[in-house]
Order: C-alpha cells, then sequence, then structure tokens
C-alpha cells in the first residue's frame, strides 16, 4: 500500500513539475511550487512508514512549515512589490 | 527496490529542473524552480538517511535562500536575465565536460554507499558510536559530536552566520527608515 502511495505520489510530483515548467502566469508557479512542497511533505511521511523510521514524520513536519513561510514571501513580494510597505501605503 | 525508484524519479526531475533553470529567463520563475530544486535535493538526503543534512538544506536552501533571493529581485526591479548573443561557446563547454568526466572517473575509486570498511567509517566514527552517550549524556550522535565535541566549532559557526544575518539586515532592511515621515526631507536623493 505503501509502496503504490509512494508511486503516486512521484507521478503527482512529475505532473506539478510541468506545471512549473510550463507555467504561463506567475501564479501558476506560486501555486506549483507549494504543491510541489506539499508533495514532498507527503513523500517523506509515506517514506517514514515505508522504511520504518517514524522519526522522518518530524522532518516532514519542518518542511511544511518551511513551505508555508515561503510561499507567503512569495505572495508578499508579488503582492506589494517588495517586503516593507504593510500594503496600506501601495493601495493609495 | 521502491528506494531506487524514488531516488531515479527525484534524480530525473532535479535533472529536469536544473536544465530548466538554464533555459528560463524570467527570474522569477527562475527563483521557484530554485525552490523545487532545494526541495527535491533535500528528500533525496532523507531518503539516503542523512536527515540532518536534509533538514539544513530544506532550511537554507528552500527557505531562507528563496526568501533572500526574492528580496534582491524586489530591490533591482528587474524581472529578466539579459540575453546573451546567441554563439555557443565551445571552450567553456570542453572544459566543463573535461571536469565532469574527471569527476566522474574520480568516483569510480569511492567505496559503495553504506560500506563498513570505507574509511570514513573506520576513523573516528567507532570512537564516538561507542563513547559519546556515556561521555556526553545526548541521545543523538551527530548533535553530540556538534554540540560537545566540537562546540568551539559550532560557537564560532554561528558567530559567522550571526554577522552574515547582520549584513544582510543592513543592507535589504533599511527601507522602512527612509520613509518615516518628516525624516525624509532631501533625504531621498542621497539613495
Amino acid at each position: 500500500m505503501y509502496i503504490t502511495a509512494s508511486i503516486a505520489i512521484l507521478v503527482t510530483l512529475g505532473l506539478v513539475l510541468a506545471r512549473a515548467l510550463m507555467g504561463p502566469t506567475v501564479y501558476d508557479r506560486i501555486a506549483a511550487i507549494n504543491m510541489f512542497g506539499t508533495k514532498i511533505v507527503l513523500l517523506i511521511a509515506v517514506f517514514s512508514f515505508l522504511s520504518g523510521q517514524q522519526d522522518l514524520l518530524d522532518i516532514a513536519l519542518v518542511y511544511a512549515l518551511i513551505n508555508f513561510i515561503g510561499v507567503v514571501a512569495v505572495l508578499r513580494l508579488v503582492a506589494y512589490g517588495d517586503f516593507h510597505s504593510s500594503g496600506e501605503e501601495n493601495k493609495k | 527496490m521502491i528506494d531506487i525508484v524514488i531516488d531515479i524519479t527525484l534524480l530525473t526531475f532535479l535533472a529536469i529542473t536544473a536544465v530548466a533553470i538554464v533555459r528560463i529567463t524570467n527570474l522569477f520563475a527562475i527563483i521557484m524552480l530554485f525552490g523545487i530544486f532545494s526541495f527535491l535535493s533535500a528528500t533525496m538526503f532523507v531518503v539516503m538517511d542523512a536527515v540532518d543534512v536534509a533538514f539544513t538544506e530544506a532550511a537554507v536552501g528552500a527557505g531562507i535562500s528563496t526568501v533572500l533571493m526574492l528580496a534582491t529581485i524586489a530591490l533591482t526591479k528587474d524581472q529578466n536575465e539579459k540575453q546573451s548573443v546567441g554563439r555557443i561557446s565551445w571552450l567553456p563547454l570542453a572544459v566543463v565536460t573535461l571536469t565532469g568526466t574527471a569527476l566522474v572517473y574520480g568516483t569510480l575509486d569511492i567505496p559503495a554507499f553504506g560500506d563498513p570498511e570505507a574509511p570514513a567509517q573506520k576513523h573516528v566514527a567507532p570512537y564516538y558510536i561507542e563513547r559519546s552517550v556515556p561521555e556526553t549524556g545526548v541521545p543523538n550522535i551527530v548533535t553530540a559530536v556538534l554540540a560537545s565535541y566540537r562546540g568551539f566549532d559550532t560557537l564560532g559557526e554561528v558567530f559567522v552566520i550571526f554577522t552574515a544575518g547582520i549584513a544582510v539586515l543592513l543592507l535589504i532592511g533599511d527601507k522602512r527608515r527612509k520613509s518615516t515621515p518628516g525624516r525624509n526631507e532631501g533625504g531621498e536623493n542621497d539613495a
């Protein structure tokens, strides 16, 4: 079961990678990298059960956090143009 | 068996991503692909049981450096790479091919992955495996080496990273002060 799950995740990774490579707009690529991070978290979780190393689940949690922070930073950049403005100044 | 499948698939994705990074000229897309590249290599480290290296790669490669490169793009306001002229320069290609061939030739003498007879496993590793828990009381051997046996070394690294962090903050974190009302009369021209 774990083997099937990991192969399915690998196929999904391939599809997401294709979207990240082709992605006509910026938002396609942002969605792709967010999805990629999520799939990597899933892959590590499945792999930890597959190989019997349950402590890899902690690593998967850390990856989820890093992915979240990275996507928030990317979205701030796209929305406001830099990391300093809080947003209100640019709306005027 | 499934380890090999995962390894090969991840390596293929790594190669595809690397080629795409070279070919694409939109810098924003390149940074996104760099993030994917870091996640892929970190996952390969996890599959190869180097969990601490994978942790560092994910935090530094996918986390911090993505944010820093995005901040750099935000400062430079230029999202496209300069297109070089279409002529292929053969000398760099030859140098890279030669170096790559030499490196691949060099790997032929490296002991197999996880070989217990490898020199790296014979040197100080048995000492750490036998003595680290009674000597330091730290259950994880890597943590014992980093924080206890090489404690001063780690302290020095922390100083270096702290200094670099301050320098980066000084370089990119100065904008908010300039836009404070009452302080920027004439100050904008200096920038």
